[in-house]
């Protein structure tokens, strides 16, 4: 019975939609379908062109369903069925609730990354007229990459209708691209078509200006060439560009990661190799609070890090605050010594991580706001990276006020500068040693937030940013912070703009004999502390 | 009896060390080869090749002892130089295999004719001949020392920092040996060897020689650094670990003492190196890794540094601990093992095991002393039992 | 004088105790049970990927022991921690068979690993089952490989790509990380790829240092070389550590799977299950095994595994179905040679059939590799993979890569040849 009113219901529609006027796509979205039928990625493919071509109204419907894996279908009852998000089975041809119990042969349509790349470019078609001004301008980069001639009349619709300038130019772009792949058109069409491909001047345009096939008559090809060169010549000035932005990137992950370490070993002489692991427990931190969130109220994820970065900072400090009580107080005075009791500590805390979290890594997941990327021009950014470099800066300034502005950082002040004096007003010294170790501990935990956006969070995390770290203190010049901040941006900048030619490994090679030979002629550092505290 | 020049570098418990190491450079390799395995007596072969890597580690934790104890230089990068040693000796290795090769290219090792290298390095020729390799597994890292030390003294980069740029180094090494365009096989560095000086590496026998070897590599490099410390040199280097802007003004070159004790230091480490590689099979670049590196000084921290005997009984300790660690029940404990030995050692026992029973001694003899001084005994005090 | 006696007796006391020590380090072995040595890393950098082989190892033996053991004696598993340090590798592999006496041992990762502890086993005589993926040109008679050869991952994978499925690529970047593994696989990849016709400028080659996390430059060099009109596809054997920050720098650069897929050859379930699939959605790997794929054979395993972790959201991968084949393979050799002395079990061991998980059966080769069915799976959502190719059939392992000039003539036969690296063209054992 079913099956009949089915048939009924998709003959009236496929009625309709030909009285509407559709003849070119006399095909129906019912014997699209069909399609969906066959376990074979042919057929699905094939079916998606269908579905595109039908212009039933739920056609994109269809194809977003199958683009996100919730397209359904039943070979014993010959159905395909859309699932929503909450689970709950439609049929994909009328959209009504799919009636009876679940089919038990029920399976999800297979696509692969190529039928991806069709679904997207079908989509793009479909929704050219989208009310979402960011769906309208998906779609005209969609067309831009798929170049479907069989878009070409929804396209112009589009952009007769279309307002906003930068929808309306971008489908312009993707127009040129149809036409310029187009053999229909005439030459001048398509050279006006490089013209315009050539003003976009981003790699998509190389893209779309190297690809034309051999047979291009040679004055398009000629034009294409000559449009390549010239994007190229504009991109190199942005490479230098984004060269800058990925050293300055860079320089603020290594700014983060030693930041902490310019407090306990620039102001307190403590070398502490377990600084590592704080950033290590910070990010683990980060996992837990993720955890938690995705546990009990999903919906506060985008807040994950905010919530992480003071708890963060409270465990990390606290850790901070046990190991010199526990530890360093014993061994002030002892650099060395320090150094070999941290380092045993970072391997206890390290194979203790191991032990409770288990050796592999944990998932901790960019929030929203640090996910993708925006384009300045031709440089392209990327907000985690932003965020980093931002958050970076913040930690920074925070820090040298409160070196500054409060009464416990003038107390650190006065107890690096001379300790016995210090003691001798009146000033805890001991007190003042264990939050100053807390602060450095406690930056280092927050920074681990930051990291666990970029990296891996292993029990492996902390030791990867330890020698860099110690690398950009020591280069910076011990006990002064604004050189450690010169010295992550300087050591970042130029291992970014070595890279390109000299390749990852020799261009951290290179800066890292860059540094021993710049400690042979300035032993303290780009900014070295003068005075009777150099020979302490 | 104080007055002989040796007698006076040997004090009695350096004698015991030397002797017991001379006994067990004799009688291991003699229980190993002379005795079947069912016998009660026989040493296996399998703890004849741990504890002459033991051996080599001891030896390179000598190496460190005196840099740190009597110099102060606390370097955390000797693993480089001891590694350096371990290539020298692993490319001499290599250019033996001949023919033997998987795929029997004469000349080229095995992962150079696999990515496609025409022809030999320069870097690797004159290693097919013996004595040039023992010439370069000291020399090399003798002159890396060198050079390093050179910038590093004159400019007086001292403490911390030191420390800190000689780990920069061995890390760049460690890169830089990673790297496969570096010529020495990447990450996997050097390994499958089959002849040493035309002996079977894996034979029983072989294994008992370069036991022997290494003990006497030891007991040399014991010697030599004992005859240092106790000649007019090894005061002034201890003046220069106390304080050395003192020194300084008294009109010594401090760096020029820093430099060669340094790079003396350095060839020892390479000399333990060539010694370990044979004996365990394989040279990569996880031997310059900062972590080995600081492995090495905690070994003297336990033994006691400044002792010279304690380094050796701290090597030996830690390595067998290690090893102990690292089986059944225990396997994934070593690590916090290790860790808090790094912590107790320097919080409680900062003189390491040696240090710690010279000074109990000295104390109890300073007291019986004093008590001899308080009751006045005609008759002499009996010696303390040891 | 005086004191030169006591003194030399001390010595020699001394010395006498410890080498007497050494040798009561040795204790006599009652053999009631078969012991199976395992070398895994527990702690330091390569326990994230060994632990898991460990268990695996334990829960096998358990299983074993179950149905009775072998030949009557029950299973003992020995477990020695290697640490991640290379020579304590060989150390531990010494110490499994001479002081341990085990009858087989089941471990290393990484090549160095194996590469470190191949003269023990050679040495000692003993048999080692290696279950990782790795870079071929090796035969040893002690070694079996259970993991897959160039030839039964990373060519196929390039095969698919240049399908019409696969998205006909004609453009390929080959990332790696700079060991063995992936220089070998990326020259076999470029032998392969030019005698199908792809030019050299189509090929671009990267490599980074373990553990790299920078890559903004790497991924805007593979966004600008991929854009050159043509299909560009990322063969990818960065090893795991790197590869979350790679991904995750993909994602946000806007390479999308659909624009530049890539393939990976080191990322599997175990991988996936800590990091934020997010960015790899679609990012494809090729394995000789994944959980997704249905059997009733790997439903029995997975659900078994998750019992004996007593984790439910455990997950199996590639390696561990390579030990549990290798297992099989050599339970059935001690069972056919009835003895668990290494010569008759080398011997016994080529020809050797064992169901693998995914509803094959696979075979111990003469040259000690075994076939393998190959699957391409793409990223979903959930950390598992979505199996989108297969090969038709088994595929046999390769010793020695036909692809490259250096071993193209050579073979491992231990069965007739009784040689690792004969060579077709002399008809000599040995190399050229």
């Amino acid at each position: 019975m079913r099956f009949v009113k089915d048939r009924l219901g998709a003959f009236l529609l496929a009625l309709m939609l030909v009285l509407a006027g559709s003849a070119a796509h006399a095909a129906g979205l019912d014997e699209a379908l069909e399609h969906f039928l066959i376990d074979d990625f042919g057929e699905v493919e094939t079916g998606i062109g269908k579905v595109a071509a039908s212009g039933d109204s739920r056609a994109a419907m269809v194809l977003e369903a199958l683009k996100e894996d919730r397209l359904h279908y039943s070979p014993e009852k010959k159905s395909v069925y859309i699932k929503d998000k909450a689970g709950k089975l439609f049929s994909a041809a009328t959209g009504q609730a799919a009636e009876g119990d679940t089919p038990a042969d029920l399976a999800a349509v297979d696509t692969n990354n190529r039928l991806r790349g069709v679904i997207d470019a079908a989509i793009g078609g479909l929704s050219l007229l989208a009310p979402s001004p960011a769906r309208r301008y998906e779609s005209a980069q969609a067309v831009f990459k798929s170049r479907d001639e069989g878009v070409l009349p929804a396209l112009d619709a589009a952009l007769a209708k279309e307002t906003d300038t930068r929808i309306k130019r971008a489908m312009n772009e993707a127009r040129a691209a149809v036409i310029l792949y187009s053999e229909g058109a005439s030459e001048a069409e398509r050279i006006d078509a490089v013209a315009a491909i050539r003003v976009r001047g981003d790699q998509e345009a190389v893209n779309a200006l190297a690809g034309l096939p051999a047979d291009t008559p040679p004055a398009i090809k000629n034009a294409a060439r000559d449009a390549i060169a010239g994007i190229h010549s504009q991109l190199a000035v942005w490479t230098a560009a984004q060269n800058a932005w990925y050293g300055i990137s860079l320089g603020s992950v290594l700014l983060l990661a030693a930041i902490g370490l310019a407090i306990t070993f620039g102001v307190m002489g403590v070398i502490n190799m377990a600084h590592g692991e704080m950033v290590m427990l910070g990010a683990y931190v980060t996992y837990i609070v993720q955890d938690l969130i995705r546990q009990h109220n999903p919906a506060l994820f985008d807040y994950s890090l905010l919530m992480a970065v003071p708890l963060a900072f409270l465990v990390a400090g606290a850790i901070g605050i046990l190991i010199e009580q526990g530890i360093i107080r014993f061994l002030y005075g002892r650099p060395l010594e320090t150094l070999l009791a941290t380092w045993g500590l970072s391997l206890v805390l390290q194979q203790a991580v191991r032990t409770a979290f288990g050796p592999t890594n944990k998932e901790v997941g960019n929030p929203s706001w640090m996910s993708g990327a925006f384009e300045v021009g031709h440089l392209t950014i990327t907000y985690n990276r932003l965020w980093i470099v931002v958050f970076t800066l913040v930690v920074f300034v925070a820090l040298l006020g409160l070196l500054r502005f409060t009464r416990l950082g003038l107390e650190m002040r006065a107890v690096t500068q001379n300790r016995s004096m210090a003691a001798s007003m009146g000033i805890r010294t001991a007190r003042v040693d264990a939050l100053t170790f807390g602060l450095g501990s406690g930056i280092a935990g927050i920074a681990g937030v930051a990291l666990s956006q970029i990296d891996n969070v292993s029990p492996n995390l902390g030791q990867s940013y330890i020698i860099d770290s110690f690398m950009v203190v020591v280069f910076g010049g011990v006990g002064n912070l604004w050189g450690t901040l010169v010295g992550a941006f300087t050591l970042g900048i130029a291992n970014k703009f070595l890279e390109p030619y000299a390749g990852a490994v020799l261009a951290k090679i290179a800066i890292l004999v860059i540094i021993i030979l710049f400690i042979q002629k300035r032993p303290r550092g780009l900014f070295a502390l003068k005075g009777r505290a150099v020979e302490a | 009896m104080a007055g002989h020049p040796l007698l006076r570098m040997l004090d009695r418990g350096a004698l015991i060390f030397l002797a017991v190491l001379g006994v067990i450079a004799v009688l291991v390799p003699f229980l190993n080869l002379a005795f079947p395995p069912s016998s009660a007596l026989h040493v296996p072969t399998y703890l004849v090749a741990l504890f002459g890597k033991y051996l080599c580690y001891a030896l390179l934790a000598l190496s460190i002892d005196l840099i740190w104890g009597y110099c102060g230089i606390l370097s955390l990068g000797h693993g480089a130089f001891f590694a350096l040693g371990g290539y020298a000796m692993g490319m001499y290795l290599m250019r033996q295999i001949g023919t033997r090769g998987v795929y029997a290219h004469p000349e080229l090792p095995d992962f150079m004719v696999f990515l496609n290298w025409p022809e030999l390095p320069v870097f690797w020729y004159g290693f097919q001949h013996f004595p040039y390799a023992l010439l370069m597994i000291v020399l090399v890292p003798g002159a890396l020392a060198f050079v390093f030390g050179w910038f590093a003294f004159r400019s007086r980069v001292t403490g911390v920092y030191l420390s800190i740029i000689t780990q920069a180094m061995t890390y760049a090494l460690l890169l830089a040996f990673f790297r496969n365009d570096f010529g020495f096989g990447g990450n996997n560095g050097l390994t499958d060897f089959k002849d040493i000086l035309g002996f079977n590496v894996q034979a029983q026998g072989t294994r008992a020689a370069l036991f022997f070897v290494s003990c006497v590599a030891l007991a040399l490099g014991f010697l030599v650094c004992r005859a240092l410390v106790t000649s007019k040199f090894g005061k002034v280097l201890v003046a220069v670990r106390d304080a050395e802007p003192r020194t300084r003004f008294l009109g010594y070159r401090a760096e020029s003492y820093k430099l060669f004790v340094f790079t003396l230091s350095a060839c020892m480490a390479g000399v333990a190196g060539a010694l370990y590689v044979p004996q365990v099979g394989i040279i990569n670049p996880s031997e310059f890794s900062p972590a080995n590196s600081i492995e090495a000084v905690i070994w003297v921290a336990v033994g006691g540094r400044g002792t010279l005997i304690g380094p050796v009984i701290g090597a030996l300790l830690v390595n067998y601990g290690k090893t102990t660690f690292t089986s059944g029940a225990l396997a994934p404990y070593w690590l916090f093992v290790l860790g808090s030995l790094f912590i107790l050692v320097t919080l409680l026992l900062p003189r390491g095991i040696v240090g710690t029973w010279r000074h109990w001694r000295a104390q109890r003899s300073a007291q019986a002393s004093a008590d001899r001084a308080a009751t006045a005994a005609a008759e002499p005090a009996p010696r303390p039992a040891e | 004088m005086r004191n030169s006696n006591p003194m030399t007796r001390r010595c020699l006391m001394a010395s006498a105790g410890i080498a007497f020590g050494l040798a009561a380090m040795l204790p006599a072995q009652a053999q009631e049970t078969i012991k199976v040595g395992i070398l895994h890393s527990l702690s330091g950098t390569m326990a994230i990927s060994e632990t898991t082989l460990k268990d695996t190892m334990l829960f096998l033996i358990e299983e074993q022991n179950k149905k009775g053991g072998l030949l009557g004696k029950k299973l003992e598993a020995v477990v020695v921690d290697p640490a991640s340090n290379w020579p304590l590798f060989a150390e531990k592999a010494r110490e499994l068979i001479t002081k341990e006496k085990v009858s087989v041992v089941f471990g290393c990762w990484t090549s160095v690993s194996r590469k470190s502890v191949l003269p023990v086993f050679k040495e000692l005589n003993s048999i080692l089952f290696y279950p990782v993926q790795y870079e071929g040109e090796e035969s040893e008679r002690n070694v079996f490989y259970t993991g897959a050869a160039p030839n039964q991952q990373a060519i196929p994978a390039v095969d698919y790509l240049m399908t019409k499925q696969g998205g006909s690529v004609k453009r390929w970047v080959l990332a790696g990380t700079d060991y063995v593994y992936p220089r070998t696989t990326n020259k076999i990849l470029e032998a392969y790829l030019k005698s199908k016709g792809v030019a050299q400028e189509d090929i671009m080659i990267n490599y980074t240092p373990f553990g790299h996390s920078d890559w903004q430059t790497i991924v805007a060099d593979i966004k600008k070389f991929g854009s050159a009109g043509k299909k560009t596809a990322i063969v990818s054997t960065i090893n795991g550590d790197a590869n979350v920050p790679f991904y995750k720098e993909l994602g946000n650069q806007g390479v999308k799977a659909s624009d530049i897929p890539s393939v990976a050859f080191s990322v599997g379930e175990e991988e996936l299950a800590g990091i934020d699939t997010k960015p790899l959605l679609g990012h494809m790997a090729a394995w000789n095994y994944f959980q997704s794929v249905k059997s009733k054979a790997n439903d029995e395993f997975i659900a078994k595994w998750k019992a004996f972790k007593k984790d439910p959201k455990k997950v199996t991968n590639d390696p561990m179905e390579a030990h549990v084949i290798g297992f099989a393979m050599w339970v059935k050799a001690v069972e056919k040679a009835k003895s668990t002395d290494p010569d008759k079990v080398i011997d016994a061991l080529p020809g050797i059939e064992a169901p693998n998980l995914t509803g094959g059966v696979s075979k111990m080769l003469p040259n000690h590799h075994i076939t393998k069915p190959v699957f391409i799976g793409e990223v979903r959502a959930d950390g598992q993979f979505k199996v989108v190719w297969k090969t038709p059939g088994l595929v046999a392992g390769d010793a020695w890569s036909k692809n490259l000039d250096g071993s193209k003539d050579l073979i491992g036969d231990w069965v007739t040849k009784k040689c690792g690296n004969f060579n077709t063209k002399t008809n000599k054992c040995g190399g050229a």
